[in-house]
């Protein structure tokens, strides 16, 4: 049997498949059609130090492979999530992560200070890369200087591992991740949706409630695989790699491209039990080719 | 309730009017799993490109006996296209079942055991429920009418539509209830909406002990304010638009009095004190 295991900063997770944020409720959702306990990881909602609404309907458009989304970080913030989910996530036999999404530095950073408190949570995942949201989200995730700011801000709230997600919205996304691996941030994962929009002809308005929204599913796999590709040239930290993964061969491709685990968003839409197929899958794939471990592949596009 | 996926056969597919179709589908793996009438399935469509995420569809019909789910598709757009074209023997894959059903009454044995001893049936006076559905949103009223018949209900179906064209399975729905209809065009029925119907007038003297509501949002909001001034109690069943069906990713929200709830979740069938219409 090969070996799956893949660790990032001092999280050691049993394979490289987690599901990404915002995709997969808390994991219990799926509880049905998948074995969590197969999963390497479960990324659960991007939680706020603050309750919020999100944004109004419709949140939702189809797209060519894909969908777009303006959901807005809708939850009812950190302290519900400690008193009230936090409890039902452990013991499900996978490394459970939290997204956590805020409008200021120092906000992030308390909101990571809490999660830090509990035991069953061995890393965070920050979001700097909502394009939802008016106030923080994205605007941190463009530049260097922003990006930098709040991860020095949570680093020094955060002693566990530390996950930086990061936006495809930039001209240069290598940047942006050096930037947050001098802040001292234990991995990157990338990428976040893609910004963009949908009008419905007939009623000649935008579909969306706010307007734009992000792009995510097989449509956005090309470019999230050239920037996984790029940030592994640029930093020494770990990479998660995500952004339309449907199945264990996208799922491959984003290891060779250099990411260390993978995110399976979106697919879980059309395949509630994709992420424990992607394990089978990748499991197989290393036996077919004769491969003792997964480490092995991380980055293998890149040599010779 | 447990959810499952499955790859359902299509084992018959029938087109009451052009555009619509009845799809029966079965399990050949074995008994399809407890459903609940008001509850939906996603569908994933193989047929259709441009058709990525799944479709969520109401559960039209359970035939235990025939171990069937009925399905019934009006085709507005590429997915239900694909969909109302399938050929029999073709193979579904669906998501199921999801959300919650309708409130039922409470289910005493006695009773069920009552209705099945017709000559009880007529000395017990029945609860009588209104169900009222517009377009393809009747869909759902069909297994609650034969699910409120089973726990000794009398469900009285008012079925709206724009033309006689647009009223569907009406054969059926007489099974289990009688049934009165409204036309815009006046081809069947009385002309006009459903809240425009008489028997809003004539149930004054015997009312309805509750309100079941599926259709056209405005349609809904009507039929809420009806029953809100009898001070009848109603359900309604909404059709948000959805991308995992599960309550995963919070896309179908609708704004209640508890804040933005998920419809696929949560819903799709709201005791319309919850929500702000
Ligand atoms: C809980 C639930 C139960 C449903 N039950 C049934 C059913 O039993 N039978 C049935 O035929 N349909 C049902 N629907 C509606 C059905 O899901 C949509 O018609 C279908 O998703 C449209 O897909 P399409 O690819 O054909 O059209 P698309 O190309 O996706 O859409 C065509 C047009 O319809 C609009 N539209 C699509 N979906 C909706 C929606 N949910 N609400 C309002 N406008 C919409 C789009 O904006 C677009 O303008 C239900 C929906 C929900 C949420
Ligand atoms: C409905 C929806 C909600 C999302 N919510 C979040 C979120 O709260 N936090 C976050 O960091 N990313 C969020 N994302 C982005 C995903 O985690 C992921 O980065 C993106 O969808 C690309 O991956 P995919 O193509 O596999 O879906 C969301 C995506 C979707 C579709
Ligand atoms: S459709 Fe995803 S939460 Fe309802």
């Amino acid at each position: 049997m090969a070996d799956l295991r893949t660790t990032i900063g001092a999280l050691q997770l049993k394979n490289p498949v987690m599901t990404a944020s915002g995709t997969f409720g808390y994991g219990l959702e799926f509880a049905d059609f998948v074995d969590l306990s197969r999963l390497g990881g479960i990324i659960v909602k991007g939680t706020t130090l603050e309750p919020r609404q999100g944004n109004a309907y419709p949140r939702m458009a189809e797209t060519a492979q894909g969908m777009l989304n303006c959901v807005g970080l809708q939850n009812k913030g950190v302290d519900y999530f400690c008193q009230s989910i936090y409890p039902q996530l452990r013991g499900l036999g996978t490394a459970v992560l939290v997204n956590v999404s805020g409008n200021s530095p120092e906000n992030y950073a308390e909101c990571a200070r809490r999660i830090a408190a509990l035991d069953d949570i061995p890393a965070i995942e920050l979001n700097i890369s909502c394009p939802n949201v008016k106030q923080g989200g994205m605007a941190f995730g463009v530049t260097p200087e922003g990006a930098a700011s709040v991860v020095k801000a949570v680093r020094a709230a955060y002693p566990k591992t530390l996950i930086v997600k990061l936006s495809p919205n930039v001209t240069s996304i290598a940047d942006i991740a050096r930037a947050v691996e001098a802040e001292g941030a234990d991995a990157v994962s990338l990428i976040n949706t893609l910004m963009g929009m949908a009008i419905d002809a007939e009623r000649r308005r935008p579909v969306l409630s706010i307007g734009t929204g992000g792009l995510s599913g097989p449509a956005v796999k090309p470019v999230a695989l050239r920037m996984v590709w790029q940030v592994f040239d640029a930093v020494k930290i770990p990479i998660v790699g995500l952004g339309g993964i449907m199945n264990a061969t996208d799922a491959i491709e984003f290891i060779l491209a250099g990411a260390t685990a993978i995110e399976i968003g979106t697919a879980n839409f059309i395949d509630p039990a994709v992420t424990e197929k992607v394990v089978e899958g990748i499991e197989a794939y290393l036996e077919r080719h004769h491969f003792g471990s997964i480490r092995e592949l991380i980055g293998a596009a890149h040599c010779g | 309730m447990r959810k499952y996926i499955l790859d359902l056969r299509l084992r018959s597919i029938s087109h009451p009017r052009p555009g619509y179709a009845v799809l029966r589908l079965t399990d050949p793996q074995g008994a399809l799993p407890p459903m609940q009438a008001g509850q939906f399935v996603e569908v994933r469509v193989d047929d259709s490109p441009t058709t990525f995420l799944r479709r969520p569809i109401s559960i039209n019909f359970v035939d235990r006996q025939a171990n069937e789910l009925w399905l019934l598709v009006h085709a507005i757009g590429a997915g239900t296209e694909a969909l109302t074209t399938l050929h029999e023997g073709a193979t579904l894959n669906v998501v199921l079942p999801l959300g919650n059903g309708f409130t039922m009454p409470a289910q005493s044995g006695q009773v069920e055991k009552a209705m099945k001893d017709a000559t009880n049936v007529a000395s017990a006076k029945a609860e009588r429920w209104l169900l009222v559905g517009g377009g393809v949103g009747t869909a759902p009223l069909l297994y609650l009418g034969q699910q409120l018949v089973e726990a000794g209900v009398e469900p009285v179906f008012l079925l709206g539509g724009r033309s006689a064209a647009d009223l569907l399975q009406l054969d059926l729905f007489e099974r289990y209830g009688q049934v009165f209809l409204t036309t815009e065009d006046g081809s069947a029925g009385e002309r006009g909406f459903v809240t425009q119907h008489s028997i809003w007038d004539a149930s004054a003297a015997q009312p309805f002990a509750r309100i079941c509501t599926c259709g056209p949002k405005p349609m809904m909001v009507a039929v809420a304010r009806m029953a809100r001034e009898r001070g009848i109690a109603c359900e309604a069943s909404l059709e948000n638009m959805m991308a995992c069906g599960l309550g995963a990713c919070l896309c179908c929200v609708e704004d209640t009095v508890d804040g933005n709830l998920c419809v696929c979740k949560e819903g799709p069938v709201f005791n319309i004190e919850k929500l702000k219409w």
